[in-house]
């Protein structure tokens, strides 16, 4: 079946993520949930002298959406500065991902770049503006 | 296997002349059948005034109806007008009982006990009550199908510390029915108090607060094919008398000086504010239309529809169901999971197809920590679903299946 939304590319990082599995001793950390799916995500964040990441992994569970976001950018930050990291917006991944996300999926596929952001700047990063809840203000309080 | 009529009892749903659409989400929320909207309508556009101290005729005529519909509601499920309060909704109902019964009657040392299928809006407000006044919870286990042993309550209750028993009636996701008559009978012989989550029940199959015997009974009127914005607690006098008012402001009062105010009788006493009462009168409407089908056809129809929906979803490959085997230990649900793909990629996929179910952890997140998932799909049935939907159902599920089946 020929699905815009879940296309081949997607299914295939859903079904054999990169970088996921534990990782030792990692030098930055983040855990976040989407909670409206239930989704959890891990990232651990090995960085050299100079604050450059040289390994990622991810762990957790979740829909096809949010695991290939996360597999997708996981390719995409080895050899970027932690500073470049907390930088990235929304369309570091919906590039990668290259479909319409609808406002229901935005915080799914928003996940990996939240925890991401969140490892880089050492504290939890609020969700892009507009991801979800629509009472909730742009870049406000976190969950 | 079944032998209920599989095709629906009622189909004078608006909202479901449109095109193709197959609601199985009545467990969130039921979609209102035109003699609802009616009343609803008819209320406001004729006989609408604020009740209780209005003198002039449509103001009496307000009240007449308000008060009617509350003694109605109250019948219908063997529960007196006067201990029938009525709420913004079964959260809000449970939190009365949490803020005006528990400071009172639970202290440090007590416990309360739950199941671990409760929806967060029996947990949440017990937990808080534990913390504020240094009580614990005891947490009824669910088996391996969904169910609750009344040895491992009867365990819980015999240090003689459990104050409340906080049970639902029907679980939001694994369906079961639980026997809460039983429940409540071994609470009150253990000195406990007993309050039972009536909002997955009361719409699908017979409900007599009165035989149940529950101190508290809850439940919510836009699952039962009324609007949003009504909740029910039905209470036993002896406790609402004793129990201080919850919100307090207009209404609930009998006098007010600049001193001191005594309060109104029940059950306006814990009915603070103007009530919602087109909805009131709505919702009145809405057990009418659930007593002309008759609650005891409503059941047959759900458990058969119940029925079929497990046979010809266990038949799917890599599907797993969750909760009890058999559709007559359930409410009209069923929750399950696919090996494949993510519940909520799974209601995706179905929603293109216009089939209606809900994704995530419905608001049960310790469950989904037992049953080691981060979610589940769930289907829910009403008077207005037949086998044909759930035929939907299953052929939508085999896109799931085409999309994310092959590794």
């Amino acid at each position: 079946m020929d699905d815009a939304l879940y296309r081949e590319e997607i299914l295939e990082h859903y079904k054999r993520p990169h970088n996921f599995g534990p990782m030792e001793n990692p030098d930055r950390e983040s855990f976040d949930t989407n909670p409206l799916c239930g989704d959890e995500l891990r990232v651990m964040l090995k960085v050299d002298d100079n604050d450059v990441v040289e390994e990622v992994r991810f762990e957790g569970h979740g829909c096809a959406i949010s695991q290939a976001s996360a597999s997708m950018i996981s390719d995409e930050i080895k050899g970027m500065k932690l500073d470049d990291l907390a930088r990235l917006d929304r369309s570091a991944i919906l590039d990668l991902l290259g479909i319409d996300i609808s406002a229901t999926r935005m915080k799914c596929a928003l996940l990996s770049l939240k925890v991401l952001k969140s490892a880089a700047i050492g504290t939890l990063a609020d969700w892009e503006p507009d991801t979800a809840d629509a009472a909730r203000p742009a870049g406000g309080a976190q969950l | 296997m079944t032998t209920a009529s599989h095709t629906a009892l009622a189909l004078d749903f608006p909202i479901l002349e449109q095109e193709g659409l197959v609601y199985l989400d009545s467990a969130a929320t039921s979609q209102k059948p035109r003699v609802v909207l009616d009343a609803l309508e008819d209320f406001l556009a004729h006989h609408n005034a604020n009740v209780h101290r209005g003198v002039y005729p449509l103001a009496i005529d307000a009240d007449t109806r308000f008060s009617a519909a509350r003694a109605q509601i109250a019948a219908f499920v063997g529960a007196e007008p006067a201990e029938t309060i009525i709420t913004k909704n079964a959260t809000e109902a449970i939190n009365l009982v949490r803020y005006s019964w528990g400071p009172q009657n639970v202290g440090a040392g007590d416990a309360i006990v739950l199941t671990e299928a409760e929806h967060h809006s029996n947990i949440v407000p017990w937990q808080q009550l534990c913390e504020e006044v240094g009580a614990e919870l005891r947490w009824l286990e669910v088996d391996d199908e969904g169910m609750i042993s009344l040895g491992q309550l009867d365990e819980f209750l015999a240090d003689g510390r459990v104050k409340m028993v906080a049970v639902t009636h029907c679980s939001n996701v694994l369906g079961t029915i639980n026997p809460v008559e039983e429940v409540v009978a071994r609470a009150r012989a253990a000195g406990a108090a007993s309050l039972i989550d009536g909002s997955q029940a009361v719409p699908h199959m017979a409900v007599n607060v009165d035989a149940i015997g529950a101190d508290f009974y809850v439940w919510t009127g836009h699952k039962a094919y009324g609007p949003t914005g009504i909740g029910l607690l039905h209470g036993r006098r002896e406790l609402l008398e004793a129990m201080p008012p919850f919100l307090t402001g207009g209404d609930m009062i009998k006098t007010v000086s600049f001193e001191a105010t005594t309060f109104n009788e029940l059950p306006f006493k814990f009915e603070a504010g103007t009530p919602p009462i087109a909805e009131t009168v709505a919702l009145g409407a809405a057990v009418d239309f659930i007593s002309g089908l008759g609650i005891d056809r409503v059941r047959a129809h759900e458990e058969a529809i119940t029925a079929y929906a497990l046979s010809q979803l266990q038949a799917i490959p890599g599907l797993t169901v969750q909760g009890p085997p058999l559709a007559q230990q359930r409410g009209g649900l069923v929750s399950f999971t696919l090996d494949c793909a993510h519940p909520h990629d799974v209601a995706e996929i179905l929603g293109r197809d216009q089939v209606c179910v809900r994704a995530g952890h419905h608001c049960t997140q310790p469950l989904m920590k037992k049953l080691g998932l981060g979610a589940t799909t769930r289907a829910s049935f009403a008077v207005h679903n037949s086998t044909d939907d759930v035929d939907a159902l299953v052929g939508s599920l085999g896109n799931v299946i085409e999309i994310f089946g092959e590794s």
